[in-house]
This record gives structure tokens, C-alpha cells and sequence, in this order.
């Protein structure tokens, strides 16, 4: 932990770092794959199109185009951000003097409480955009006015559910990594015990972080829809 | 222990509101420079194919109603080509069914003409024929009478068998 200075704000740096680098990757990723774009595409431009149209798909699939349509770039960044994020932590992990440096930034709660507050912030803040403050207060009394505390817990349960699902998932996962590392480095037979596992685990948290980086946008559209669309 | 800033509500006596103030930043940043740099020229690309695809089916479209009706009109054209040739034909055939007739209408008045211009011709030479022969017959016999009758008949006489003769020859015409 760091403090700044100047305004006595704390930083987890391995935080910073993570994050830092994990965007960058997934810039780097996007931006040589947009280079020299073709009306053919060929090589990484038929990748980031099918990420686009992946995305698309997943907003279309919630609410009409119309409405969804600028969400589409939130949606393919938060896909490949968790999702690259996700990745990180998985080839491995570097402690420095007891302190975690290198790992998922995804693994820690603030980072993905951040993410998930700040959807459905945003769903809040289109839903009064998109349908105006009275239809939207509105809202809190359907179907049943009596199910207006259900309806406020609600939200507070779709941010925690949104945030804590993509940091279990892969903090659990680091976890479990952690261990058989150390495992299979405690010997020879550790190692020959953690060998097998650890492929395993390593290819089914590649499976985990992609489906919870599907998962995240999935939900994001799914409440951004549940405020911005009409029927639902 | 680095597991105690690992765990939810674990930051204690302090919370890390720079962890968070850097998500959003970085995260915002990234969409920001991603959408400028990437997802912008990309949705263009892809806007761009989507409206030449949208262009080349609608000129498709276009170009096949074009042909069809071309065709149509190429059909309908030949049709017309077909029926007017019939015509001519039947025209020309009419045509020279009339000139034939006429031809041999003309051609028989012609002959016809011709045949009485000949009937006509011989009854004339026959008759110049005729007088020429009786006026020859005439001084022939006058001739013969003459030298026969030189001494025997008085000229009364012979104007008288003149005249006879020439009655008769009158006659026998």
C-alpha cells in the first residue's frame, strides 16, 4: 500500500500496475489488429469483427439496436479488458517481500466492485435519459407497488452479485494456483503431484476467465436493458 | 499477510479509494483511446461494408428489373419484327399476284392487238394484192385482146369487150 501525499489517498500500486498493463495489452491488441483496415478483412480484422459482432449479439439479444447501439463500445472494452484482465494472473504470480505484485487485477474486490458500480451507475443514469425521472421512479413500483424494498435491495444485490462473481471466480482461481505452485515447487514429488492438476486447472481457469468476462457484459446489458428498455 | 487486501473489507483503517479512482481512470481512458484508435475506424470499416453490401444488392436488383424489362421489350420487339415480316411477305405475295394478273391482262390485250393489227394488215395486203392482180389481169388482157382482136374488131367493139371484161372481172371479184 501506498499513500499519496497530497491528498492522503491510499493506492494498492500491484493494483495500478495490473491495471495499467492489462489495458495496455488490450489496446495494443486492438489497435494493431484495426491497422490497415480492408473492406475484405483478413487476419486480426476478422477477429475484431467477430469480438464486434460478438457484442452486438449479446446487446441485441437484451434490447432493441436502437437503444443498444452505444453501449457497443462499452460492451467489446469490457469484454476484452476483464477478459485480458483475467488472464494475467494465470502464467504466474510474482510476490515481492510478502506483497503481490503480479496477478489479475480482477482477483481484487475494489477493481471489480469499481467495474460493476460503475454499470449500474450508468444503467441508472440511462434509464432517467432514456425514459425520464417519472417513468423511471415508476419503475420501482412494477409489478407490485409492496415489492418497492424488494425492488431497491435489488440493486444493491445486482452490484454485489456483478463485482463479487467476477472476483470469486478469479481469485478463487489464483488461489488454487498459488497452491499448486507452491506444491510443485516444494520438491520433486510435489511436483510431479502438481504437474497434472495444474494444466488442468490453468486451462480451466482460461475457460472460467473468458465465460466470466461473457458473463460481466452479459449482465451489463441485461440491466442497462432492464432501465433503458421499455418492456421488460 | 498479502491476503489481508485480498479480502473484501479487508483494507482496515483504510480504504483504497485510489484503486478505485485508478479502474476508473484506466478503464475510462482505455474505452476512450480504444473507441478513438480502434472500435471508431473499425465500425466504420464494417458500417462501410455494411452500406456496399446494402448498395451492390439494391443495383443488383436494380440491374435484374433492368434485363427484365429489357428482355421484355427485346421480345416484344422481335414479336413486332415477326408480324411486320409476315406482313411484308403476305404484301409482296399480294403484290405479285396483282402485277401477274396484270401482266397477263396486258399481255393478252397485247396479242390481241396485235392478232387484229395482223388480220387487218393481211386483208389489206390481200386487197392491194387483188387490185394489183386485176389491174395486171386488166392490161393482160387487153394486151391479149389487143393482139388477137388487132384487125378484126373495130374500136367500138373492142371498148365494149373491154368494158364486158372488166364487169366481169368486177363481178368475179
Amino acid at each position: 500500500m501506498w499513500q499519496d501525499p497530497l491528498f492522503g489517498i491510499w493506492f494498492n500500486l500491484s493494483n495500478v500496475m495490473m491495471l495499467l498493463v492489462a489495458a495496455l495489452i488490450v489496446f495494443l491488441i486492438a489497435f494493431f489488429a484495426t491497422r490497415n483496415l480492408k473492406l475484405k478483412p483478413t487476419g486480426m480484422q476478422n477477429f475484431m469483427e467477430w469480438i464486434m459482432d460478438f457484442v452486438k449479439g449479446i446487446i441485441k439479444s437484451n434490447m432493441d439496436w436502437r437503444d443498444g447501439g452505444r453501449f457497443h463500445v462499452l460492451g467489446i472494452t469490457l469484454l476484452m479488458f476483464i477478459f485480458v484482465s483475467n488472464m494475467l494472473g494465470l502464467p504466474f504470480s510474482i510476490i515481492v517481500n510478502g506483497d503481490l505484485w503480479w496477478k489479475s487485477p480482477t482477483a481484487d474486490p475494489t477493481v471489480t466492485m469499481t467495474l460493476a458500480a460503475t454499470i449500474i451507475i450508468l444503467s441508472h443514469y440511462y434509464g432517467i435519459k432514456q425514459k425520464g425521472l417519472k417513468n423511471y421512479g415508476a419503475d420501482y413500483l412494477k409489478p407490485m407497488p409492496f415489492l418497492f424494498p424488494l425492488k431497491i435491495i435489488e440493486e444493491f444485490a445486482n452490484t454485489l452479485t456483478l463485482g463479487l462473481r467476477l472476483y470469486g471466480n478469479i481469485f478463487a482461481g489464483e488461489i488454487l494456483l498459488g497452491l499448486l505452485a507452491g506444491l510443485g515447487g516444494a520438491g520433486i514429488f510435489g511436483f510431479a503431484a502438481a504437474a497434472l492438476p495444474m494444466m488442468a486447472w490453468q486451462g480451466f481457469s482460461i475457460f472460467i476467465g473468458a465465460i466470466q468476462a461473457f458473463i460481466f457484459v452479459m449482465l451489463t446489458m441485461v440491466y442497462i436493458s432492464h432501465k433503458v428498455a421499455d418492456d421488460h | 499477510m498479502f491476503f489481508d487486501h485480498l479480502v473484501l473489507g479487508a483494507t482496515g483503517e483504510f480504504l483504497n479509494i485510489g484503486d478505485i479512482a485508478a479502474t476508473l481512470i484506466v478503464f475510462i481512458a482505455l474505452m476512450l483511446l480504444l473507441k478513438k484508435f480502434a472500435w471508431g475506424p473499425l465500425m466504420g470499416v464494417m458500417q462501410e461494408r455494411e452500406d456496399l453490401i446494402a448498395s451492390e444488392i439494391e443495383t443488383a436488383e436494380n440491374s435484374r428489373l433492368e434485363s427484365k424489362k429489357m428482355l421484355e421489350e427485346q421480345r416484344n420487339l422481335l414479336k413486332d419484327a415477326r408480324t411486320q415480316a409476315q406482313e411484308i411477305v403476305e404484301n409482296a405475295k399480294k403484290q405479285g399476284e396483282v402485277s401477274r394478273e396484270e401482266i397477263i391482262t396486258t399481255a393478252r390485250a397485247e396479242a390481241g392487238r396485235m392478232k387484229d393489227a395482223a388480220v387487218l394488215e393481211i386483208a389489206n395486203e390481200r386487197d392491194k394484192a387483188i387490185s394489183a392482180v386485176r389491174e395486171e389481169v386488166v392490161a393482160l388482157s387487153l394486151l391479149a385482146a389487143t393482139k388477137v382482136l388487132e384487125k378484126e374488131i373495130s374500136e367500138e367493139d373492142n371498148r365494149q369487150l373491154i368494158n364486158e371484161t372488166i364487169a366481169k372481172a368486177g363481178e368475179v371479184q
